[in-house]
């Protein structure tokens, strides 16, 4: 693989009181790479990739980002935050906002850009999603891939190194999800490094340079997306490919 | 006298009306005064107490719920008394003024903290995620995020509240504050005609019927689409 790490995460493990969710993950991701993960539900991925920008609190391990160290106290986390983009399955766009309004919010509250500025950067980033003629609009005036697109605007206006999907399409309605992931087709092509959590398979077919398997809080398998998807090694990654493609 | 002179000379005394008016009129500004005072205190008091409550300090969290839980058990008219004729004992004097807004303005707070903590943690934690994750701090996220839209949500409740803990600046007669019923009452004593009541409930319903209509009409505006 190119490129130098993005992302360094090693030995993660996770417990909720009795509940061990993550049993000692490592996952690199290099430039310019997409890297994406599959299992089934409570398998710990997203839990992962929240770990990733320490929405969630890793019980062991370690994060790197950027080469800065997310689980040092002496890290400005709100700072590191700011390279590492997020994308909600539920979009979480902010409903008293318009548009414009939600990409530019954390561009002059975190980034320190004048309003003018932040709304210019504001603009572009909601061009690159397909969305210039919709910056004036609240998120109830948009339709949910609209929405995820807005949501997507936020993350790359900051300019991150990686951005984390977590199940970006699985709240869409069939026919918008195309629209989503054409915007990350794109995004990935400009260079993106990316840590997709997702079900849609065709995608992960034509944009991944690696698929992991994840089940019982571990990574089972990994490898090129046909290794993964046409011959799986695991029997269990084979039960899951099997489960997912019979629908 | 027919019955019904009688009763329009008993509560639509024009000539008793006439002599009391400025009175009364100067119980409304007092009224007025004090109800300013108690909205901006209690409001400010109660979200100052939910904002703090949204720390999550345990012990600072247990002594607020213990507090707000007092002020909402407790009758006001006993907060007014108490404060009114307990405190000097302890060797505080606070004027029937005083007492009565301190009161009032306690029991608001109580009441607009459950309000606006409601208002608070009904906002869904991936607003919270999605702020965090751009890099905005606890306080931004609160500020930027989190309370334009529970403020959003706690408008009906809140107005409803105000409005009915404000009426009850008229229990600041008992402790003598010249407000409009105190005036009304004591132009009642004087006079051994009970018009000026009458005034004094005009007065209560000119000024508290513009509070109504300027809570819903804030319930509307504030609303925003989903």
């Amino acid at each position: 693989m190119p490129g130098k790490a993005v992302v360094e995460a090693r030995g993660i493990h996770k417990h909720y009181g009795a509940l061990h969710v993550l049993k000692g993950v490592d996952l690199v991701v290099a430039e310019r790479e997409l890297v994406f993960v599959i299992g089934p539900s409570g398998s710990g991925k997203s839990t992962l990739l929240r770990c990733l920008n320490r929405l969630e609190e890793p019980s062991s391990g370690s994060v790197l980002v950027d080469g800065v160290d997310l689980l040092d106290p002496r890290t400005d986390l709100n700072h590191a935050r700011q390279r590492i983009g997020m994308v909600f399955q539920s979009f979480n766009l902010y409903p008293h906002m318009t548009a414009l309004g939600n990409v530019t919010l954390a561009l002059r509250k975190v980034a320190g850009k004048s309003r003018a500025e932040a709304d210019e950067l504001g603009r572009a980033a909601l061009a690159r999603v397909g969305l210039a003629d919709r910056a004036g609009h609240t998120p109830g005036e948009l339709s949910g891939g609209q929405q995820q697109r807005v949501a997507i605007a936020r993350a790359i206006a900051l300019e991150p190194r990686v951005m984390l999907f977590d199940e970006p399409t699985s709240a869409l309605d069939p026919e918008l999800v195309g629209s989503v992931l054409g915007v990350m087709r794109d995004l990935r092509e400009s260079g993106m490094a990316m840590v997709v959590v997702s079900h849609e398979m065709g995608f992960a077919r034509n944009a991944a340079d690696r698929v992991l398997f994840m089940d019982h809080g571990s990574i089972v398998e990994e490898g090129t997306p046909a290794a993964i998807f046409e011959s799986p090694s695991q029997q269990r990654t084979r039960a899951f490919i099997g489960q997912i493609q019979r629908h | 006298m027919s019955n019904w002179e009688r009763f329009l000379d008993t509560f639509f005394n024009a000539r008793v009306m006439a002599r009391y008016l400025p009175d009364i009129l100067y119980g409304t500004l007092i009224t007025i005064e004090l109800a300013a005072l108690v909205i901006v205190s209690g409001l400010v008091a109660g979200l100052a107490l939910a904002l703090l409550r949204s720390v999550g300090f345990r012990p600072v969290n247990l002594l607020i719920v213990f507090t707000v839980d007092l002020f909402r058990a407790l009758p006001p008219l006993v907060i007014i008394v108490f404060i009114y004729f307990g405190l000097p004992t302890a060797g505080l004097s606070p004027s029937s003024f005083v007492s009565t807004w301190l009161s009032l303005t306690l029991v608001l707070m109580a009441f607009s903290e459950e309000i606006f903590w409601a208002g608070i943690t009904s906002i869904p934690k991936g607003q919270w995620e999605a702020a965090r994750s751009t890099g905005l701090s606890y306080g931004q996220a609160l500020i930027n995020v989190v309370l334009p839209q529970a403020i959003r949500l706690t408008i009906p409740p809140l107005t409803n509240r105000t409005i009915a803990i404000t009426k009850g600046t008229a229990l600041g007669s008992v402790v003598a504050v010249s407000e409009i019923l105190g005036m009304a009452s004591s132009a009642v004593s004087n006079s051994y005609n009970p018009s000026p009541l009458t005034l004094g409930a005009a007065a209560y319903v000119i000024l508290f019927f513009p509070m109504v209509v300027l809570g819903r009409w804030l319930e509307t505006r504030m609303r925003w689409k989903r």
